[in-house]
């Protein structure tokens, strides 16, 4: 039983094609970030200074054993893009658990239990809107030192709202349908009712809002990696590597075009897929 | 009315309160705040004389309430760094970001307006489709990347725009695109779907068929309704702006409050992190009661009895 019975069911033309667009994205930078050690052409570890900085397969002069070229350390470029896909994955990822279960949490208790636990949790998504995300993590970053999972925990901390605010607000209409009350008279506790009837039925919501989440958190996080207070060195994240390549770019803009495009396909890439699960489930994500 | 004043007022206050014990908490993450601002080569007098200096020789929670009280009274403590006031610190960068951010709102409202306006006037055609795309592209664009583009491109190839300080209103235009860019997406799908709802009512149908010219619908009915939610997120997004342009700031070289926020988290100057976590954090507070206030104004359903 769904409570989204009356969807407008999935809409077809250019609205599927760039979900499967999306999908296609996301696929290749999941096959990149699990077999990223099988697939990267040279050790993206490895510098070569006497190699700094060779272009790319498009420009004049290329070496075709680095189709990407290589950076200001004689590093393939194309080594270290697929392997900070890697990275941006993960990152998406951890970081939308840690914040999927904070949010679902808050979310489902208030929007269950209504009154006093609704109220505060609502007080606990005012307040975390209030807090600049980017100077927060830069500053807990910058005060405990970085590291990848140090990275995960301070966005799964701050990014956590959006889950809460939409399964606060599914929970509270699923609340009120007649299987919960059925439940209800069947004798079932409260833990059987959210785990068997609220959660199942909020699910394709939630499935959305993660999607949403992982683009939101891999863009946050090159950010962060970009400002210097993220990935630490000499990881390749997509942003520390724009950073490391910014005192280049007037004399080789290809250095910062790379992994930006990287960066801003994969992004779209994500939200063009959770747009159309969007579509698909005729799930609502606004606050 | 005044009711509804009174209990946003208090959810502002405890908002703000709880903010500034984050903050608190969150500069003392690191442990032993004297050794960090001793630094590496200090001995253990030195490390003793910091911290009596500062006063964190005192329990936390005395250190916390001094804080807190003058705060209350405007004093945000002294930078260990700058040595200068935080608040007039603060005071002094906060018109760059302030016409950053509003820089940015200006330029995503003249361009989400009409595009929301169009898009939903022309729902599911070829136009809709394409706005509908600007807003996803708009939305996966890194700000600080297409900072960097813009600056090659306009700064360095076609050198129309200085490519960072703060010298003259040149020097905005290039970062209020970029900070507007964060904004353009969701003003704009939320004016097209306000647009499309208001298109659909009875009012609308009542004006048409009263024989009012298409201008006159859609400017003086239908997007007066349509503008509510807009005008209300438009002040939160300004909220959300400020507390952005840290990353743009650092990118165009501008010395707003971001800028100044990046400088202390790498000195390691706890008293103004902490400062500006809170005046940013109150500045939204602020912004979000103002839209409800302004939602209550312009929609007398809002305001009850």
């Amino acid at each position: 039983m769904s409570v989204t019975a009356v969807t407008a069911g999935p809409k077809r033309g250019w609205r599927s094609i760039s979900t499967w667009i999306g999908a296609l994205i996301v696929g290749v930078a999941a096959i990149c970030a699990v077999f990223a050690p099988l697939l990267v052409p040279h050790d993206p570890f490895a510098q070569d200074l006497g190699r700094r900085l060779l272009v790319p397969f498009w420009m004049e002069g290329s070496n075709p054993d680095y189709i990407l070229g290589t950076d200001q350390l004689g590093r393939d470029y194309l080594s270290r893009l697929i392997w900070g896909c890697r990275i941006s994955m993960l990152i998406g990822v951890t970081v939308t658990i840690v914040s999927a279960l904070i949010g679902i949490t808050l979310g489902v208790l208030g929007g269950f239990l209504g009154g006093r636990v609704d109220d505060a949790v609502l007080f606990a998504i005012t307040t975390r809107l209030s807090i600049p995300v980017v100077l927060v993590a830069l500053a807990v970053v910058g005060l405990l030192g970085s590291s990848v999972t140090l990275l995960v925990l301070t966005l799964g901390l701050l990014l956590w709202d959006r889950f809460a605010v939409v399964a606060r607000s599914t929970t509270m209409q699923v609340r009120n349908l007649d299987f919960v009350a059925a439940a209800w008279c069947a004798g079932c506790s409260r833990f059987r009712i959210l785990s068997h009837e609220v959660l199942p039925n909020i699910a394709s919501h939630l499935v959305v809002v993660a999607t949403l989440e992982i683009a939101l958190a891999i863009l946050l996080e090159a950010t962060l990696s970009f400002l210097g207070l993220g990935v630490p060195p000499p990881l390749p994240s997509w942003g520390l590597m724009i950073a490391e390549a910014k005192d280049y770019m007037f004399f080789s803009p290809w250095v910062i075009v790379i992994p930006g495009v990287a960066l801003f396909v994969l992004v779209l890439g994500v939200n063009l897929l959770g747009d159309g699960l969007r579509d698909l489930f005729g799930a609502r994500t606004d606050p | 009315m005044l009711q509804f004043l009174v209990r946003r007022l208090i959810v502002a206050v405890l908002v703000a309160a709880t903010v500034m014990t984050l903050a608190f908490i969150l500069t003392r993450l690191s442990g032993d705040l004297a050794i960090s601002i001793a630094g590496p080569n200090a001995t253990q007098a030195d490390v003793e004389a910091v911290r009596k200096a500062y006063g964190l020789d005192q329990p936390l929670v005395t250190q916390f309430f001094n804080w807190v009280g003058n705060a209350l009274s405007g004093d945000l403590g002294d930078s260990y760094f700058f040595k200068a006031r935080v608040s007039s610190l603060i005071a002094e960068r906060m018109p760059v970001t302030l016409t950053l951010g509003l820089t940015g709102l200006v330029i995503a409202l003249v361009v989400s307006l009409p595009l929301g306006i169009l898009a939903a006037v022309r729902e599911n055609t070829g136009f809709d489709r394409a706005v509908q795309l600007v807003t996803l592209l708009g939305q996966a664009m890194p700000s600080f990347w297409l900072g960097l583009l813009l600056m090659i491109t306009f700064g360095l190839q076609l050198g129309w725009l200085p490519i960072s300080g703060t010298g003259s209103w040149e020097h905005y235009v290039m970062p209020g695109i970029v900070l507007a860019f964060s904004a353009i997406p969701a003003l704009t799908r939320l004016t097209r779907a306000g647009m499309i709802q208001a298109m659909g009512s009875d009012y609308i149908r009542t004006a048409r068929a009263k024989g009012l010219s298409r201008a006159s619908i859609l400017l003086k009915h239908a997007l007066r309704n349509a503008a509510i939610p807009v005008v209300a997120i438009a002040a939160v997004q300004l909220g959300f702006m400020l507390g952005g342009s840290i990353v743009i700031e650092q990118v165009f070289a501008l010395h707003g409050v971001g800028f100044l926020a990046w400088e202390s988290i790498g000195k390691n100057d706890f008293p103004v992190v902490q400062a500006v976590v809170l005046v940013l954090a109150v500045i939204y507070v602020a912004l979000t009661m103002l839209a409800d206030l302004m939602n209550a104004v312009l929609d007398p359903r809002l305001r009850g009895p």
